[in-house]
């Protein structure tokens, strides 16, 4: 089941295409991952009965999403930049889209984040201050230059850049 | 502003590592930096839920999708999804996927030299019930070769997908049969630590719905993770 354009008919907010590469320790790519998105609408408000903020809720968007890698690694899907939601302390996260990565040769899911780049919130994020500051860059979705609407975002899943995975429990 | 109910974490024991050297594609695919602490946010206890609608009510049964009738021992599988505290995941969204009886999967990557059977398709998902329970129709599916070293083949087993309430409690994983002789040497079945854990994976055969003349029947209990605290009765 790939579900990669979550955008329907009336979804509000800012359409953005997130696209990369999922690459090995080798930096071979793997045409056999596939990625899950989770995220809130683009008032900040997941689709979920244990959100109960007082925010509007759209039919035309579940904020789910699946999308395989291609033979060269690559995947690519169109969302829409969710709102900010509450963490532990009453403040605001940073726009960001929670995501499992599913591969051969993972026996378990990996879990990361997307965050957005033009976005003054994530100084102040707890998740991506969580994180040593050189690594953060490879939580942040980047403007492809001269396409606009367009982000891009990769999975290392080791080596020197490799992208930071968050233990989740599962 | 609501409280938020966190997930249990795991026994580091019960989950497998990432890296698992036996299992040679895990050797450049494993991160080699330390997981970070991820406190359980809104983000985390919710995830995505999928209704009737979404659901294709044949897809339970993977010996109908086709004109004709797969070849190969038929089979009900079929348990219950709870967390760990026992109470029933309802409504909840289980996909699986397996070989055919040879041992084949319908896959393009899939070059083992095994027949396609064109009355199997070997996917299908369903929805647990309101006491969490599941059940699929399929046909017992073949051990398969495999390149991970010399002469190795892997156990029968069925991918089982589950997403539970939220994405912390999202899972892949995979059911084996009793009495299964590859299963002590199958560097994947043989990666989670605690034998206990590990034995859960393994199917159970079952009298109860085995359906005379027609399928012998297996039963496979899955439990996720529970919560931190009771949650609030709206
Ligand atoms: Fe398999």
């Amino acid at each position: 089941m790939k579900h990669d354009d979550l955008v329907g008919a009336g979804t509000s907010g800012e359409r953005v295409v997130i696209e990369g590469h999922v690459l090995d320790g080798d930096g071979e790519p793997v045409p056999d991952a596939i990625i899950e998105i989770w995220q809130a609408n683009s008032y900040g408000k997941y689709a979920h009965p244990e959100d109960q903020q007082d925010k509007p809720l759209e039919p035309s968007f579940s904020g789910y999403g699946r999308i395989p890698t291609d033979d060269e690694g690559q995947f690519r899907f169109t969302t829409i930049k969710p709102g900010p939601v509450p963490d532990l302390d009453g403040k605001f996260q940073a726009p960001h889209i929670v995501v499992s990565v599913f591969a051969r040769g993972l026996l378990r899911r990996l879990v990361t984040r997307i965050y957005f780049s033009d976005e003054p919130a994530n100084a102040t994020d707890f998740v991506l201050n969580l994180v040593e500051a050189s690594r953060c860059e490879t939580l942040i979705a980047k403007k492809i230059a001269g396409v606009s609407g367009k982000l891009e975002w990769n999975v290392i899943l080791q080596g020197p850049n490799e992208t930071v995975f968050f233990d989740c429990g599962l | 502003m609501a409280k938020i109910v966190t997930y249990r974490r795991p026994n580091p024991d019960s989950q497998p590592p990432y890296l698992h050297p036996t299992y040679i594609s895990s050797i450049k695919r494993a991160p080699s930096k330390s997981l970070i602490y991820l406190p359980h946010t809104l983000s985390e206890v919710t995830g995505p839920s999928f209704t009737e609608a979404a659901i294709d009510v044949k897809a339970c049964d993977l010996t109908r999708q086709h004109s004709g009738n797969p070849l190969g021992e038929r089979i009900i599988v079929s348990g219950r999804v709870m967390d760990e505290d026992g109470r029933p995941l309802q409504h909840s969204l289980i996909e699986v996927w397996q070989a055919n009886a040879a041992g084949r999967y319908l896959h393009k990557r899939d070059q083992h030299n095994a027949p396609l059977d064109p009355n199997f398709t070997g996917s299908g998902h369903t929805l647990t019930d309101a006491e969490g329970r599941y059940r699929f129709v399929t046909i017992r599916p073949g051990s398969y070769p495999w390149g991970n070293h010399h002469n190795a083949w892997r156990p029968a087993h069925i991918h089982f997908s589950l997403f539970g309430p939220a994405f912390a409690s999202r899972l892949v994983t995979q059911m084996y049969f009793p009495g299964d002789p590859l299963l002590p040497f199958d560097p994947i079945f043989n990666c989670t630590a605690d034998e206990n854990a590990r034995n859960r994976l393994i199917s159970l055969f079952d009298w109860e719905t085995t359906i005379p003349s027609q399928a012998l029947g297996f039963k496979f209990d899955i439990i996720l993770s529970g919560r931190e605290a009771t949650p609030m009765e709206p």
